[in-house]
């Protein structure tokens, strides 16, 4: 696996050059990405933040190889996305924890570790460790429908997590969750990350979520998609709840609101 | 048992119109016979009454109605007569040691239910075959799908025969493969059109997720499109296994077979028995309710097996 050296010394993990990608629609062409740039690097935590149709999402299907750019440059792990796809170099979390019902959580957790022939005893000791991961012990035999919405996505976490990818590709995982327990997965999120150090891209619609998961905020604006501000959070690695009290923190939730109102002004 | 009821009422219902509809159906056969055995009759003369209706010819013969509950030869019998009828070709037959002889339903029956069964088989393996190529080939799709839905719109009586002559040409002995074709032919087509459903039922993201795994074509039909598609095949086999029997049936109507329960009601048609018309149809709808049923069960366990809920 080759790395970029970034000037500072850490590695890129993800880099993007003038990367544009435009859907032609019967309505004319669509600029859904348009000339963006940025350097994601090991162990960043970068949310996506911006309106519908900013291109956030787009921008991660990129990541993953599931929509193909019409100009400019993206690597992954050095390489192209589609190498890295097939390196199986990222765990994908779609908004949808879309677990198999006709599987187990175990089951669906081992769907992906199925696929790349991974041996019986080696599923078995994956699929412990993630669970313990997402605090879901004990939930091996139940079946999707006998879990919670929140369990659910945190399942679906577990199934990303269980080939040790050292990236985490989220699409706005908690989007359809409530209040109380998206604070909850929030704060898990951070703990799983704090202790597998992945790269974490993070596209969401929510700016207290943003900021208390970023270590950068990508704040992106409409019609044509584009980067208007990236922000590098002053908070600490280490983050209670009620961090989201301190002026620090409504100081960078601030800065992204005045990021998205900008970014709506060309409308 | 909370459905008991509802199912009585219904059945109660069914049975009552029926047994209603027996005097009108049956009251000109009677009038003609009791005028024969000497009985004043209004108006006189079987001639004279073709053009009177059947309910001023009750309302003028109050008397002589109720003879048209107990006629030997009923235009349409009483539900008591088939079920005495039903009993003497199923349970007396058994009790006699005759359950296989050729005067026997259970024997007809049987006869139905192995070409129903054979169709059911060829049927549904041409319509999962079909699915999938339809599934994975966007020609096949285009080139295939518009005759699935002429096919069906075929009056299936109308091909039958043909059916026959063709199996008769290239050399097939017997009733039996032409039968199990008629009845594959109606019985393929609902579980097509359901496994292309179920086949494509997963969702962009399911499809998504298997191709950040990349996830080969094999892979991902066994383990995503193949098991998504179990609830949509039970519904299906449900309607094909009725199309099934119906196709049996309709395909021994036109073949001059001489047993199975299609042949039965052709039987009963030409000799002017409607009582034998009717216990084999009564006897085909208890067959097709417990091929259902026992899908139905099936469909249940498979899918509680399988982790599906509700």
């Amino acid at each position: 696996m080759t790395m970029t050296e970034g000037e500072s010394g850490v590695s890129t993990v993800i880099r993007a050059k003038n990367l544009s990608l435009t859907f032609e629609t019967n309505d004319g062409p669509v600029h859904a990405l348009k000339d963006v740039n940025l350097d994601i690097n090991k162990g960043d935590f970068v949310s996506f933040i911006g309106p519908s149709g900013c291109g956030k999402t787009t921008f991660l299907r990129c990541m993953a190889d599931l929509e193909q750019p019409t100009a400019g440059e993206i690597t992954v792990n050095g390489v192209s996305p589609e190498e890295a796809r097939k390196a199986r170099a990222y765990g994908y979390v779609f908004q949808h924890a879309g677990l198999y019902p006709w599987r187990t959580i175990g089951g669906n957790i081992r769907l992906p570790l199925e696929i790349m022939g991974i041996s019986k005893a080696e599923q078995d000791a994956a699929v412990k460790e993630v669970l313990e991961l997402v605090h879901l012990e004990g939930f091996e035999k139940k079946f999707p429908w006998q879990l919670s919405g929140g369990m659910q996505q945190r399942a679906s976490i577990a199934r990303a997590l269980a080939f040790h990818a050292d990236i985490l590709l989220m699409d706005e995982p908690f989007g359809a969750l409530d209040e109380i327990v998206r604070d909850h997965l929030n704060e898990q999120l951070l703990e799983l990350w704090a202790r597998t150090n992945k790269t974490i891209g993070f596209v969401t619609h929510s700016i207290p979520e943003a900021v208390y998961l970023s270590t950068k905020i990508v704040v992106m604006s409409p019609r044509p998609g584009r980067i208007h501000d990236v922000i590098e959070s002053t908070l600490p690695k280490e983050r209670p709840l009620d961090i989201r009290d301190s002026p620090e923190f409504i100081e960078i939730s601030h800065r992204v609101r005045d990021g998205l109102r900008a970014g709506h002004e060309n409308d | 048992m909370r459905n008991l009821l509802p199912i009585l009422t219904v059945l109660a219902a069914i049975v009552g119109i029926w047994w209603l509809a027996v005097a009108p159906m049956n009251v000109r056969p009677a009038l003609d016979i009791a005028e024969r055995g000497g009985a004043v009759v209004v108006p006189e003369g079987s001639v004279e009454r073709r053009d009177v209706s059947v309910f001023k010819l009750m309302l003028d013969n109050p008397s002589l109605v109720a003879a048209g509950y107990d006629l030997k030869r009923p235009r349409l019998p009483t539900p008591a007569q088939v079920g005495e009828e039903l009993w003497k070709t199923t349970g007396a037959m058994v009790a006699k040691g005759r359950a296989w002889s050729k005067r026997s339903l259970i024997y007809h029956a049987w006869v139905t239910l192995q070409s129903t069964l054979w169709g059911f088989v060829l049927g549904t393996t041409v319509g999962i075959l079909g699915a999938v190529a339809i599934v994975y080939s966007r020609v096949v799709d285009m080139s295939v799908m518009p005759w699935a839905i002429i096919s069906q719109t075929v009056p299936i009586v109308a091909l039958a025969p043909m059916i026959i002559v063709v199996s008769n040409q290239v050399g097939i002995e017997g009733r039996g493969v032409p039968k199990a074709i008629i009845s594959a032919y109606l019985c393929f087509f609902p579980v097509l059109v359901s496994m292309v459903k179920g086949l494509r039922s997963p969702t962009g993201e399911q499809l998504d997720l298997l191709k950040t795994y990349n996830t080969s074509g094999v892979q991902s039909f066994l383990k995503l499109r193949l098991p998504a598609s179990v609830p949509y095949l039970f519904t299906a086999l449900k309607v094909g296994i009725a199309a099934a029997l119906v196709g049996t049936i309709v395909g021994e109507l036109p073949t001059g077979a001489i047993s199975g329960l299609g042949a039965r009601i052709l039987i009963g048609d030409q000799f002017g028995t409607p009582l034998a018309i009717w216990s084999a149809l009564i006897c085909a709808a208890v067959l097709a309710g417990l091929l259902v049923t026992l899908i139905d069960i099936t469909q249940r366990v498979t899918l509680r097996k399988m982790g599906f809920h509700g």
